[in-house]
């Protein structure tokens, strides 16, 4: 198998189009703002340098393995994935899209920038995405992923995901 | 390959080490939590701690070179080589002291995170760069249920105070500087320990104040499982647990 000159970087980033974050499946892995680069030589062939969400997210092997198949199921060969930890991931790097998605999925997305220097902030006040009121409550800062917390609307009385600010 | 570094390879077991034992012991509350969003954030701690481990473990494996894994470095080393801080061996007994251990630890790991992000070993600033943020959840949240603990009812105050007593002769020893520790501080590798000490007591102080809990007075510091000198009897039964399935079948695979 040998590099095309046809392949580009847009070329390979459609093609990834269709990898999605395994737990939101709204959400591609695009939209996460988790592919960093993608560099193309004709001695290695395709490597897409992703960043990790969360240290200990267990998606990120999935996401892994599936954007290989996805490539190698369009006939992309030779092809890598590395790992890259500098700079971190934010969920500043969600993209609208992804925001709207989220929103469409039923999970809020994240609000406002990470905090790191505050001890005791409120909690951040967050729109529910079912009916859009305000008067929502945190239930608990840890809810269904380590990416998201537990929040509950006082006026439509559904609980929500949020997809908490990292 | 083996990687170059001044960073030696004991600093790296020993934060590694942290964290996956104190991982493994809030894992032990999975299913177990008094309530499920409580469970559920307990196990999500416990996950982001293990996933530092893994990352710590990952270089410390590229350092040592000769085929060794991060798996190799957490699954098949015994009592006498692991490195953690006494602290996070001790129990989870009741929910209480499950809290007041995350909190003396989540008050020490937060500022010692911030430290390392400007290590002159890049990759340990990398990793601290991403674990801070989620560190900086760790201790609210941990803050928190301290407060609403302490400042709760009788009987919760109570056994705050109990834990309290029982764990705070475990946290000398996060303050104690060793030759190791003085060594790369030169290197500008780490901190001093002893120079987190400030802004851990204060963080402790004006929590433990608005819980309304009592400061321990006691001076001792219990020691030895930073250095490897020794460790409590909870280190062993951890690691038959944790271990067991590779001890077991030596070498399996998923």
């Amino acid at each position: 198998m040998t590099v095309e000159s046809t392949w580009s970087k847009e070329f390979i980033l459609d093609i990834l189009s269709t990898v999605t974050d395994p737990e939101i499946p709204a959400l591609t892995v695009e939209d996460l703002g988790v592919i960093r680069e993608i560099n193309i030589s004709p001695e290695n062939g395709v490597e897409v340098v992703i960043t990790p969400t969360y240290s200990g997210c267990p998606a990120m092997k999935t996401i892994e393995v599936n954007i290989l198949a996805t490539l190698q199921e369009a006939g992309i060969s030779p092809a890598q994935v590395r790992t890259i930890l500098a700079p971190p991931w934010t969920t500043d790097w969600i993209s609208d899209a992804g925001r709207q998605k989220l929103r469409e999925y039923g999970i809020a997305p994240p609000v406002g920038s990470p905090d790191k220097g505050t001890l005791f902030s409120d909690a951040p006040s967050v729109d529910c995405p079912h009916c859009g009121s305000p008067h929502t409550e945190m239930i608990s800062q840890f809810g269904s992923t380590p990416c998201k917390s537990l929040y509950k609307c006082s006026d439509c009385l559904e609980p929500f995901d949020y997809f908490k600010c990292h | 390959m083996t990687v170059q570094t001044d960073t030696p390879l004991e600093y790296l077991l020993h934060l590694a080490d942290n964290v996956l034992i104190l991982g493994h012991r809030l894992s032990e509350w999975c299913g177990h939590g008094p309530v499920l969003e409580q469970d559920i954030a307990l196990t999500n701690i416990s996950l982001d701690l293990v996933g530092q481990a893994r990352m710590y473990y990952q270089y410390a494996a590229e350092i040592e070179g000769n085929g060794k894994t991060e798996d190799d470095l957490a699954y098949l080393r015994d009592v006498p080589e692991f490195r953690n801080f006494l602290l996070t061996e001790q129990p989870n007994g009741d929910w209480g002291q499950t809290i007041v251990r995350q909190f003396l630890f989540d008050a020490w790991h937060h500022p010692l995170l911030k430290a390392l992000t400007e290590s002159s070993d890049q990759r340990i600033a990398e990793v601290a760069q991403k674990s801070l943020k989620e560190v900086t959840y760790h201790l609210r949240y941990s803050s928190e249920w301290v407060i609403r603990l302490g400042d709760g009812t009788d009987e919760s105050n109570r056994r705050m105070n109990t834990a309290l007593d029982m764990l705070w002769p475990y946290t000398g020893e996060l303050f104690t500087d060793t030759p190791m520790d003085m060594a790369i501080h030169k290197k500008e590798i780490a901190p001093l320990p002893s120079s987190i000490h400030t802004q851990w007591m204060d963080t402790v102080t004006e929590v433990l104040n608005r819980a309304t809990l009592t400061i321990p007075n006691n001076d001792w510091a219990q020691s030895g499982g930073k250095t490897g000198q020794w460790h409590t009897e909870h280190l062993g039964h951890i690691l038959a647990e944790m271990q067991w399935m590779q001890r077991a079948y030596p070498n399996m695979q998923w």
